[in-house]
């Protein structure tokens, strides 16, 4: 069999079933297409009218209420955990300004402390160089005195020896007397 | 009855349940009223489960039931503002109810309300209705300015609003014969093709057969565009209530 034999059995079934329409609907007495007979429409108009009406009731009065109930809940609840959220965060910012507050106080203090430490232990040591070095001028002086003194001494004694030989390289040459005091004198002249 | 399976507008039909009658006219439960009681059924026990367990995290049940009211409200919000959430539950009812009953209607077997035009017809002037009561209420003699734009030229101007007025009274006969079109057509081609399958597996003989495959994938491929447009439909009816409920609320475009 080729397309055009399935297309005449398909219009032939067809054919058959039209027929078999033409007895129903004289079994049902109406050729009438079903929208378009009025004679079912009070009963239909009757029932969308009861049966929509219960239902419009049952809905604006009970179940949409109820489930808008729910809906409003969970609205509210959410606003509710948002605003704690909100008060959290708030606080939290708050906390942490504080705490870099109080952190930037310790490390001022801290810095405080370093720099009057440092000040303090600065003075100290000036201080200890001072009197170190005022002691050490002290000793330098004193050592100056002292072999000033020496030295002194030793000149003196230098002109006593010198007053003495000459006194006696005076007695010695010139078989004269002097007396210490004019070879004394006489040594200070040429100094 | 073999042609039942095959008829494409037997679907349609309407069987009486139970008889009944009030004065002169015949209001007795037909399957059409059985399927609309399922539906309502269905909507309210959908929405007396999602709500039970009232978890502050929503199961399954509870967040479809969450979705759906979120969605229509957000729809409400956007077409016609907050007050027009006034006219929530009766658009979440229609909403509802179109969507119940159209994807119902899928299911082999079962009736598709939706698909009388009385139905939808009767649906739609119930909007249009809303919409006059309370742009009368709200607004009285101001609602008429509905009619009349502004910023129109004085010499269109009757021509404007003879076309706002049509354009009006239309209005319910676009949006009642749009949802029933769509879903007769629909269900129509379901059927149609379904139907073909039969036909031509009884009609051919041995490995012919497989030729039955063809409407097979057609319907196959037309159910989830179905689905889609069982919703898609729904949604628009909605959508629409809620611009036509804003120009109830605010005349004044």
């Amino acid at each position: 069999m080729n397309m055009y034999s399935i297309i005449m059995a398909a219009s032939a079934a067809t054919s058959e079933a039209v027929a078999e329409h033409g007895e129903h609907v004289a079994e049902h007495g109406s050729g009438i297409f079903p929208p378009l007979n009025t004679s079912t429409y009070a009963s239909q108009l009757f029932w969308l009218f009861v049966i929509f009406g219960v239902l419009l009731l049952l809905l604006a009065k009970v179940l949409l209420p109820r489930l808008g109930s729910i809906l409003e809940d969970r609205s509210h609840r959410i606003a509710d955990d948002l605003d704690t959220a909100s008060r959290m965060q708030r606080e939290a910012e708050a906390a942490e300004l504080s705490y870099e507050q109080s952190l930037k106080d310790a490390r001022a203090k801290a810095h405080n402390v370093a720099e009057t430490t440092r000040a303090s232990v600065n003075a100290e040591i000036e201080a200890e160089m001072e009197t170190a070095e005022l002691e050490f001028t002290k000793q330098m002086e004193s050592a100056e005195a002292k072999i000033r003194k020496t030295r002194e001494a030793a000149l003196a004694n230098v002109d006593a020896i010198a007053a003495d030989t000459a006194k006696s390289l005076v007695e010695k040459l010139f078989a004269g007397k002097i007396t210490l005091a004019a070879a004394n004198k006489a040594v200070k002249a040429s100094n | 009855m073999a042609a039942d399976g095959l008829d494409p507008i037997a679907q349609f039909e309407i069987h009486k349940i139970f008889e009944l009658s009030l004065g002169k006219y015949d209001i007795s439960f037909t399957n059409s009223s059985l399927m609309m009681t399922i539906g309502a059924g269905l909507i309210c026990l959908f929405l007396f489960m999602g709500t039970s367990k009232r978890s502050l995290v929503p199961g399954r049940l509870q967040s479809m039931a969450e979705i759906s009211y979120e969605f229509v409200a957000d729809m409400i919000r956007s077409t016609a503002g907050r007050d027009g959430l006034k006219f929530f539950p009766f658009i979440y009812a229609l909403f509802m109810f179109i969507l119940f009953a159209n994807i119902l209607g899928l299911i082999p077997f079962f009736f598709t309300t939706t698909s009388h035009i009385i139905v939808t017809f009767a649906l739609a002037m119930s909007v249009m209705i809303t919409v006059l009561v309370v742009g009368i209420w709200k607004h009285g003699f101001k609602f008429l300015k509905l009619f009349v734009p502004e910023g129109v030229p004085i010499v269109i101007l009757p021509l404007v609003v003879l076309l706002e007025v049509i354009s009006f009274l239309s209005r319910p006969f676009s949006h009642g014969i749009r949802l029933w079109a769509n879903m007769l057509a629909g269900h129509i081609m379901l059927k149609l093709f379904a139907g073909f399958i039969i036909m031509l597996f009884v009609a051919l003989s041995g490995p012919l057969k497989i030729a039955a495959i063809a409407p097979f994938i057609m319907t196959t491929a037309l159910m989830p565009l179905e689905i889609l447009v069982a919703f898609l439909q729904a949604y628009v009816f909605a959508i629409l209530t809620s611009v036509y409920i804003n120009d109830a609320l605010h005349p004044g475009h």
